[in-house]
């Protein structure tokens, strides 16, 4: 008896040592570029990139950063680019995934497997005809190309909230139908308000994606002075200012804390929606 | 005037009808996405199947070279050789999936502080692709971050590699930042599938006496073994199209380019637009078939669903054939 409880509690120890350890160099390169950031230059020069700042309070690195990589434009933009990425894909896949829910059609199938098709095919690689098309619609270089061109849902989205659609019963639709409501109506006066958790979910997986999306929008929003995105400002650090690591740290730094605030407030429909998109997709 | 009148009212009576109204909420609803979907992922595929055999740029004259380009892939050093690469990642993500089961089963307990470690040990999925890559260039550049931890624990300047630059370990330090930034997510997903077992599963195991190790093993395994196949599927299709460490952190230099750098390079900065298409159609090609093997193997040794598994199916037959030879003999 005494036995096994000694190895319980060797056991928890075990955990507890390798929870930690994991905890720790999960956070350590991100602490690191904070310590880092609040250094004056003076210091980043002569000391170690561990020792820790005089002044945990200065912010000079963050201004520099700021400015330098044009971030109160990127930040702009960003929002921008997130409102109507988000009312758009929520729209389109929240509507398509109604009529795959609610009406049998010949085409119902067909439908889902094209999204899921869809999501197999590398996106990186696909950008070489996009680009292409892009070109030809003369959508490179704006904000709405770029919108339009994130907008699009995806399988994961679709799944989401067909799921969800799947637990609120046909007959609250037939009865709303009964009292003379049109399909349009039972989906945006009557379904659309059950959905808001769906919409949360959806919300937050996709505005966390479209903020750190840097490689389509490097390609199609190449004027970096007007139409840099809060990713894509980073781009700034490459190059003459390569190895400036207290502007850089404090721009990496910058560019997470809303993704760190989100996470922050919104951690459990973040780990609900990401297991959600994973168990269907 | 009034003649109007009545006939919109008859037309806005006609749609709101059942079946016109049904078929009108099914175009107009299906319309958008289906649209984008078009223009944006099929539309191009078909177009870089198109591209892969000529010889052309963005702009400007083409060529039809026939399958040149196809047989340029695999004949180039550069090109069909970086799939090599992709064996790093794939030991990676077998060292990921790991750390987030191991991980995963851990915090699925009551653990004190659970919520805590679960948070830090996500976030870094979180920050976007090119801020992982500034860390890293940071974290490993000589001197400085894994450079001075490593010094805390006994190693000299000296012994230690330059481990960006380093052709015999560059990969492996590339792959690893993935390995950081993608562990949380899979644990994540491995809680959520071991919390959707039902708990008394685990209080019967408990009265019959089980361990932790029999818990796991009899109980949590079985029941999420889907979930770990489906991302061991990913991880391997996702290895051989490994892009964002190395375009983030090197940029590809140092022999570190991944089949989808080289293509990458080659489309954007060198403009031969028919080679990395034809470049990303093998792949696609390769991605899809190995897809499938692993959705065939998957099925002979799980089933599907509430389907019973191949080998399964095939072991109780025998059972069922043995006795009978048996009764012969």
């Amino acid at each position: 008896m005494n036995h096994s409880k000694t190895k319980k509690v060797l056991w928890r120890a075990f955990q507890y040592l390798t929870l930690m350890a994991g905890a720790l160099a999960s956070v350590t390169p991100v602490v690191v570029c904070v310590i880092t950031a609040c250094k004056t230059e003076k210091e980043y020069a002569s000391t170690n990139v561990m020792t820790l700042p005089n002044n945990w309070l200065y912010v000079g690195n963050f201004i520099q950063a700021w400015n330098k990589a044009n971030m109160a434009t990127a930040f702009r933009n960003s929002l921008l680019i997130l409102v109507f990425v988000l009312l758009g894909s929520v729209l389109t896949g929240s509507m398509l995934a109604y009529i795959l829910s609610r009406f049998k059609f010949l085409f119902n199938g067909l439908i889902r497997n094209l999204f899921l098709f869809a999501a197999m095919l590398p996106g990186i690689a696909m950008q070489v005809s996009v680009y292409q098309l892009m070109y030809e619609f003369h959508l490179i270089n704006t904000l709405t190309g770029y919108i339009i061109l994130m907008m699009g849902t995806d399988v994961i989205s679709i799944y989401i909230f067909i799921q969800f659609f799947e637990n609120i019963p046909v007959s609250l639709d037939e009865s709303a139908i009964m009292d003379g409501c049109t399909y349009f109506g039972v989906f945006f006066r009557v379904l659309m308000p059950l959905l808001k958790p769906a919409i949360i979910t959806v919300m937050i997986l996709k505005g966390v994606g479209t903020y750190n999306e840097y490689y389509m929008a490097n390609l199609y929003l190449q004027d970096k002075n007007r139409l840099v995105t809060v990713a894509t400002s980073l781009y700034k650090f490459t190059g003459p200012l390569g190895s400036q690591y207290n502007y850089i740290c404090a721009g990496v730094i910058i560019t997470l804390l809303p993704a760190l605030v989100v996470f922050i407030f919104c951690q459990k429909q973040i780990y609900s929606g990401l297991t959600q998109g994973a168990v269907k997709g | 005037m009034g003649e109007r009148l009545k006939m919109a009212s008859h037309v806005a009576k006609w749609l709101q009808k059942g079946k016109v109204n049904r078929l009108l909420v099914i175009f107009t609803f299906m319309f958008v996405p289906l649209f984008l979907l078009l223009i944006f992922t099929y539309i191009p595929f078909v177009k870089m199947m198109g591209f892969s055999f000529f010889d052309m740029k963005y702009i400007g004259k083409r060529e039809f070279v026939g399958i040149q380009n196809y047989v340029a892939v695999f004949q180039r050093d550069d090109c069909f050789k970086a799939l090599r690469l992709s064996l790093y990642y794939i030991g990676a993500s077998f060292i990921q999936m790991s750390l987030a089961l191991y991980f995963a089963s851990v915090l699925s307990t009551n653990i004190r502080g659970g919520n805590l470690f679960k948070g830090f040990m996500f976030f870094p999925f979180l920050i976007c692709g090119i801020a992982v890559g500034f860390i890293f260039k940071f974290f490993y550049t000589r001197g400085f971050v894994l450079d001075t931890v490593l010094a805390w624990c006994g190693f000299t300047q000296d012994q230690l590699p330059y481990w960006l630059k380093d052709t015999r370990i560059n990969n492996i330090s590339i792959a690893a930042t993935s390995v950081w930034r993608y562990m949380g997510q899979n644990m994540v997903l491995f809680i959520g599938a071991i919390m959707s077992v039902d708990s008394t599963m685990y209080e019967a195991a408990a009265i019959d006496g089980a361990n932790e190790w029999n818990k796991f093993r009899y109980i949590v395994f079985p029941s999420i073994k889907t979930i770990i196949i489906l991302n061991m599927i990913l991880s391997i299709t996702g290895s051989l199209s490994a892009f964002e460490p190395p375009y983030v952190i090197t940029n590809g230099s140092f022999g570190t380019a991944t089949y989808f750098v080289v293509m990458n390079k080659l489309a954007h900065e060198n403009q031969k637009v028919g080679l990395a298409s034809a470049m990303a159609v093998i792949l696609l090609v390769i991605i899809l078939v190995a897809t499938l093997i692993q959705k065939l193997i998957f099925k002979y040794f799980f089933g599907e669903g509430e389907e019973e598994s191949w080998r399964d199916r095939k072991r109780r037959k025998n059972r069922q054939v043995m006795p009978e030879k048996e009764g012969v003999l």
